[in-house]
């Protein structure tokens, strides 16, 4: 919008005493509580986000345990019943040769999510100054992981698909297991603590250091 | 905080701020299919595009029709002794429905129907009498936050992942034979993404005052 070459000084709302509309950008004088443009509630920043996106966070650690332990799926074949969590249905795959697969499988439901807590973690500590990291670092991450949350679900979907289709009777059929639900529940739960995460918060630390130095 | 600085010279209606990062700038217009961003985030501002609101219509009018389609056509089907099985989008949305994992059932419903059709209903509701050259309907700021809050949570996309693994991790078991509603949902998801890239938050928000104002 504004030139790129005068990009080092950047002003932001705060700064210049005003209030910024997340939803649509329009500024308010100090004091307004909704938007006038679109009713979004105002603050200047959410004093609040990082207990929310800390809350969530930890609810979503606490049903992902669960997740692992339980299994996620199980399978009739011949009226012998196997049962297979997470980790073993990626095990199982492999054996079967569709190593594609399992990599799609063991990416979204356990290196997704892992490094999900981990960053959303990270993010949060790092705009607290407890861990060091540049703004434009803290943004790239903070991108990717409002990016990629969602694609957890696919094993949940997996697991629906499977048992809506395979339901042969004595010959095979495919059930959901419990973990499936908790599963679930620690993405929901992880996507609403990327979410709370008030994103004006990634640029201000640096600010401040600046200004302090 | 020093609201005396300069605040005061700054007019609050003449500047915009990027709802990512908060940086400053002066609201100008920006020309018709050009893309205004954020120089700090990069986060887009602006970008309006000619007819984008009829586009943005019309595609989620698609998008409700082929919904229909996914819903009530046969989605897989399977083959394994002389038995054919057959699972509509409806069968997978029950899949969770019996024991301990029934609240499931909701969620799936939610994330692959419900929400997907919700934000349908709502762009064509707020955009619709707008593209007509009309004022826009009551409560349309409510419906347009809500379709813009719901985006994360519409995962038709996903789901489509999720059948391309289902469909391999059964192939070894009986033959799958893919429906007419699985191709209807993977329109369905095409459309979305081209509806979605359409939309200018800042552009329809602005678009929204100055229709409400005149």
């Amino acid at each position: 919008m504004e030139d790129a070459g005068t990009a080092p000084r950047i002003l932001t709302a705060k700064q210049a005493g005003l209030v910024g509309c997340t939803e649509c950008g329009r500024v308010h004088a100090p004091g307004v509580a909704r938007c006038t443009r679109c009713g979004t509630r105002l603050a200047s920043r959410d004093t609040a986000s990082l207990q929310r996106v800390w809350a969530w966070l930890f609810a979503g650690l606490v049903v992902y345990v669960p997740a692992n332990l339980y299994p996620m799926l199980r399978t009739t074949l011949l009226g012998k019943t196997t049962e297979s969590t997470i980790f073993g249905g990626v095990v199982d795959l492999m054996h079967h040769g569709s190593y594609g697969v399992a990599a799609i499988v063991f990416v979204a439901s356990i290196v997704i999510p892992v490094s999900k807590f981990i960053a959303i973690g990270y993010l949060a500590l790092s705009v607290q100054r407890r861990v060091q990291m540049s703004a434009h670092k803290r943004h790239l991450l903070y991108e990717a992981v409002e990016f990629i949350g969602r694609w957890s679900m696919i094993d949940v979907f997996v697991v629906a698909i499977l048992s809506s289709l395979v339901q042969l009777d004595f010959a095979a059929s495919i059930n959901p297991g419990i973990a499936a639900v908790s599963f679930a529940l620690s993405v929901a739960f992880t996507m609403i603590s990327a979410l709370s995460f008030d994103s004006r918060l990634i640029w201000d630390v640096d600010v401040g250091v600046n200004e302090n130095e | 905080m020093s609201v005396e600085s300069p605040a005061d010279a700054l007019d609050p209606s003449k500047l915009i701020a990027c709802p990512a990062c908060d940086a400053l700038y002066t609201d100008r217009d920006v020309a018709t299919g050009e893309t205004a961003r954020c120089v700090r985030c990069h986060a887009v501002l602006e970008a309006p595009r000619r007819t984008a609101m009829t586009r943005i219509i019309m595609l989620a009018l698609a998008a409700l029709i082929l919904m229909v389609a996914a819903i009530f056509f046969p989605f897989l089907e399977l083959e394994a002794a002389g038995r054919i099985q057959r699972a509509s989008l409806l069968d997978t949305v029950q899949a969770f429905s019996s024991g301990l994992t029934a609240p499931l059932t909701f969620a799936m419903a939610a994330l692959i129907v419900i929400l997907p059709v919700i934000r349908f209903l709502a762009l064509i509701y707020v955009l619709g009498p707008m593209a007509f050259g009309h004022k826009p309907a009551r409560h349309a700021e409510f419906f347009f936050r809500l379709a813009d809050h719901l985006r994360p949570w519409a995962m038709a996309e996903v789901f489509i992942v999720g059948v391309a693994v289902a469909l391999v991790k059964v192939a070894g078991l009986a033959h799958i034979f893919i429906g007419p509603a699985f191709w209807a949902f993977v329109a369905l998801v095409i459309v979305t993404v081209l509806k979605d890239n359409f939309m200018s938050r800042l552009t329809l928000w602005k678009t929204l005052e100055r229709r409400r104002a005149s």
